[in-house]
């Protein structure tokens, strides 16, 4: 019988694990030494916050592993020795496999900093770095200011998390406004406010040039490149992640950022794999990029990975891109691409709305000429991902999205909605005369 | 890592410590508890009405101060920091003390009302007497323990209804959803029912929203009579109430799920969501207690059924001349309908079913006929081999106390809010059976969004593991889901909501969620 060995529990080997076992009867076996189970990564801040405990974090109950005959081992690998299609442990124990598939997913970037490594500085990506903070920010009272670098999804959880224990939290961002590498200005201003009005001492432009050290080597305060010494007990690192892959550094398997892989997600070397945060394709596919840490990338190279070792060699083909986020208590959601103006296509024309009171707001990215629809960014309002899908396959143009836009509300009932004076807005704005039409079960489940 | 304990030791306290106006307004809500339990003790504090006001005041006063002082200089937005970090709602010593408290108290009302002060044929004593002021202004009678009950109930979801509201006010649903079952409890259990008996004394107590089985003793001998003897207002709530199961809550059901009943209207439901709200993340989501939920719930419906039919037919006569509808007639009757219930889902709904639930559905059923068919054989009085009366005391005792009162909001801070509902309510597990098979009520998820987070099933009243279908972008429908939309509101990716919509492809299995190329999705879902 096949042994697959998957490195790494994380949502791209567990659901490898799960699809090559509803397709198959292969012995499986899940290498990690982060956690006993599968557990969800993006729910950690929710334990720290009291939201939740570990447990809940778990998606399937403790006896779905055995009873699904996916064994699990508890440990570090080491090395991977193709030659001898073997994975050794730091245990010393040695695992032989038929085809191996390394899920390892990322870590946290660190840029060289001096005081880097300090007790009291750390990142948040795994379950340790959450018991770490635990350890590190109990309550206000140990952590009497933290300091957060690096002005992405991460930073911003992690400021969330230490206010809910009311610990004064500063955030050094690099760039003159919030995520303004990913988001266009408008937005990027208004989660730069709303991070504000949540008590979080934000400094736009602001990067670390050290972080000092008391006399038991923990972290006493940070210097900025703006001259200034910032006294605090934690720093939070959250200046991106980086595909977490030094152990194969000898190992033959080829790597760049990431594991190098092709559209079948095969790396350079005959049954071994690639998958999840750490794979990296040799070149982006469509406008993503080579390395995509996102969570449902990862689950989606797990399933087609599963097809390919069961029989049915797929490539890896993601769909329209989408992601979500949320910042404090403003939900994002995006659908196809929408660039922020250090990024933008020369053929891309944005489209902005905002509340004038409650900080919701959208931004739809059009062609120019064509005026075919190319993506929407929507915060504080929700939308349903199955019609732009639907609707950037069939090129639709933004007159037709906002026509149609009601189709697409995904707001919980009784909600206020914005349909109107969103159509109101881009008439005026691009001397238009779209009436919104109203909300139809049929064209929304395509129902003759 | 547990950090379940953290509220126990010195170092890492919980972030959300009572603030000082939160601590002012204990102080004002215990006093008003305060001036209520002194009447335990029976303490001739003179003027009722008054004494009685200022405590109800004190105690609304203290729990809507300290709402605010909770939520107020907050953000709008999901506020659950710290719930597992606190004693009171993660099982912690408060938790058990207010649970071992409320269950007290319910065993001293349900069976030992005197320790309240309550006095057959004389004046009332204690807390009972305090409360006679109202009582005699609302229906001109003294209070009874039921009376005491009622008031504070009613107090209780008016308050932590403002509290809930103030915790969701950015959600619109989660609003008038509260302001709902604030009236319906207000209204329509606590002050028309009293109006009622005033304007009618011969009606009996009838809380119109409370229909069969909840108030399986509607159809009693003593409430038919009273409905009769009432003449035609009477007749019309009987109406109503046979109208109320067989038609008025199919409709809604099909039409809204059965959440327009039990997160909108019922008084159980109202408790859970006000009062209950701080516990409801204790319930269990483990696919055992799913299992013993379904066994359970729908055994009692199965009781609660078999009761009413043998207390009916204990009253019913012989003789086709005196009356139209004899034993006979009636047992027909009650078989026919039970009869096409079952072939309907057996013959057009098989495939909703469980393997287990087809089973159940079919030994219930022969339970049923083979009790009915005995009706033949027995003699008169003694139906179903037991007595129609000891059917009715044991049902009353274990699930008209027990567990509905005593376990089911009596174990609010150790089971969560909706044991009751879940395990016990033949009302839900009816209105469960019509969501599941026909209604257009579901929780749709929100294509490839999902990140597995446990939010939705963590908050799930109702024990339902939300994540195991919104991760695979399943629509969901279960029996036992309310409708409160708590899910759809603390998911931080938007992947959840609750809609009425069209019964075409309501329950639609996909393995693979949206993202993936089309072919993909094709393939493994032909699987």
């Amino acid at each position: 019988m096949q042994h697959i060995v998957i490195i790494g529990n994380g949502i791209s080997g567990v659901t490898l694990a799960r699809h090559v076992r509803k397709l198959s009867d292969k012995k499986i076996t899940i290498i990690s030494s982060e956690s006993e189970y599968f557990f969800s990564r993006t729910a950690l801040m929710y334990v720290y916050m009291g939201h939740m405990k570990f447990e809940h974090t778990q998606p399937y109950e403790n006896n779905f592993w055995k009873k699904n005959r996916i064994e699990l081992v508890n440990g570090y690998v080491e090395k991977v020795l193709p030659d001898q299609k073997t994975v050794s442990l730091s245990n010393g124990d040695l695992i032989k496999y038929d085809a191996l598939v390394i899920a390892t997913g990322s870590k946290p970037n660190k840029f060289g900093w001096p005081g880097q490594d300090l007790k009291g500085v750390q990142g948040l990506y795994s379950k340790q770095d959450l018991e770490q903070l635990e350890k590190n920010a109990p309550n206000k009272n140990v952590c009497k200011r933290a300091v957060i670098v690096g002005g992405g999804l991460i930073g911003i959880e992690m400021a969330e998390m230490l206010r809910s224990r009311d610990i004064p939290v500063t955030f050094l961002v690099r760039e003159t406004s919030f995520w303004n590498g990913v988001l266009p200005s408008g937005e990027s201003e208004m989660i730069n406010e709303h991070i504000r009005e949540h008590h979080i001492d934000l400094r736009l432009g602001t990067n670390l040039k050290e972080i000092l050290s008391d006399e038991n080597g923990k972290a006493k305060a940070v210097v900025t490149d703006k001259g200034e010494t910032i006294d605090c007990d934690v720093v939070g690192l959250t200046a991106g992640v980086t595909p977490n892959i030094d152990f194969l550094k000898d190992s033959g398997i080829e790597l760049g950022k990431g594991v190098k892989v092709n559209r079948m997600l095969e790396t350079n070397i005959k049954d071994i794999y690639a998958i999840g945060d750490c794979a990296e394709q040799h070149e982006g596919i469509g406008l993503r990029r080579p390395v995509e840490a996102v969570w449902y990338t990862g689950r989606m190279m797990g399933e087609t990975l599963a097809q390919t070792l069961c029989g049915n060699p797929t490539e890896y083909n993601p769909g329209h891109w989408f992601n979500s986020a949320k910042f404090l208590d403003i939900e994002y959601q995006t659908y196809g691409w929408v660039f922020s103006e250090r990024n933008k296509k020369e053929y891309e024309e944005h489209f902005h709305w905002r509340h004038p009171k409650e900080k919701l707001c959208i931004t739809i990215a059009f062609h120019k000429d064509t005026h075919e629809f190319l993506g929407i960014n929507n915060f504080g309002i929700r939308l349903r991902h199955e019609l732009f899908d639907r609707w950037l396959n069939e090129k639709r143009s933004v007159q037709y999205v906002l026509e149609h836009l009601k189709d697409a509300n995904f707001d919980p009932e009784l909600y206020d909605s914005y349909e109107e004076a969103i159509i109101a807005k881009f008439n005026q704005d691009f001397n238009q005369n779209i009436q919104p039409k109203k909300k139809s079960w049929r064209r929304i489940l395509k129902l003759a | 890592m547990s950090t379940l304990d953290k509220s126990m030791s010195l170092a890492g306290e919980p972030p959300n410590a009572l603030n000082t106006n939160q601590k002012i307004s204990v102080l004002i809500g215990m006093t008003g508890l305060g001036i209520l339990i002194l009447q335990l003790f029976n303490l001739q504090l003179g003027n009722s009405a008054l004494w009685l006001s200022i405590s109800l005041l004190l105690i609304f006063l203290g729990v809507f101060l300290f709402s605010q002082a909770a939520y107020a200089h907050k953000h709008e937005g999901i506020k659950n920091d710290g719930v597992w970090f606190k004693s009171i709602s993660s099982r912690g010593v408060l938790g058990w003390l207010t649970g071992i408290a409320l269950t007290g108290f319910y065993i001293v009302l349900y069976f030992y009302p005197e320790y309240l002060g309550l006095v057959q044929d004389g004046d009332n004593k204690g807390v009972i007497a305090l409360f006679d002021p109202l009582s005699k202004a609302l229906s001109g009678n003294p209070a009874s323990q039921w009376f005491v009950y009622g008031a504070l109930y009613t107090l209780g979801i008016l308050a932590f209804g403002i509290k809930f509201m103030w915790k969701y006010r950015h959600n619109g649903y989660q609003r008038l959803r509260t302001i709902s079952v604030m009236f319906f409890q207000t209204a329509f259990a606590f002050i028309i029912p009293e109006i009622m008996a005033r304007l009618n004394g011969d009606l009996p107590y009838y809380d119109l929203k409370n229909m069969w089985p909840l108030n399986y003793y509607n159809f009693e001998r003593y409430r038919i009579n009273g409905f009769i003897d009432a003449g035609d207002i009477g007749l019309a709530m009987l109406f109503f109430g046979i109208l109320s199961i067989f038609v008025i809550s199919p409709i809604l059901t099909y039409k809204f799920g059965k959440r327009w009943y039990c997160s909108w209207v019922c008084g159980c439901g109202a408790l859970a969501e006000t009062v209950g709200d701080p516990f409801r993340q204790l319930s269990d989501k483990s696919k055992f207690a799913w299992k013993v939920e379904r066994w359970v719930v729908h055994s009692v419906v199965v009781f609660v059924t078999l009761m009413t039919t043998a207390v009916i037919y204990s009253y019913l006569g012989n003789d086709t001349s005196k009356y139209w509808l004899t034993k006979s007639t009636f047992l027909i009757g009650v078989s026919v309908i039970l009869t096409a219930v079952f072939a309907w889902v057996m013959i057009f709904k098989r495939d909703q079913l469980q393997k287990d639930a087809q089973y159940g559905a079919i030994g219930y059923f022969t339970i049923i006929a083979v009790l009915i068919g005995m009706h033949f054989f027995s003699g008169d009085g003694n139906i179903f081999i037991f007595k129609s009366n000891t059917l009715r005391t044991t049902y009353s005792f274990l699930i008209g106390s027990i567990f509905s009162g005593v376990i089911g909001t009596g174990f609010y801070p150790i089971f969560g809010s909706r044991v009751w509902c879940r395990f016990g309510c033949p009302m839900a597990a009816i209105l469960g059976f019509q969501q599941r098979l026909f209604s257009k009520f579901r929780i749709t998820t929100n294509g490839g969004q999902c990140i597995s987070c446990g939010n939705c099933s963590t908050y799930c009243e109702m024990g339902i593991d939300v994540r195991a279908y919104a991760q695979k972008g399943e629509n969901i429908v279960r029996s036992s889901c309310v409708g409160c939309g708590i899910c759809s509101a603390v998911c931080p990716r938007g992947v959840l909501k609750l809609e009425n919509g069209p019964q075409e492809g309501r329950i639609n299995p996909t393995e693979v969620l949206l993202g993936n190329d089309v072919d993909l999705m094709e393939l493994v879902n032909r699987k």
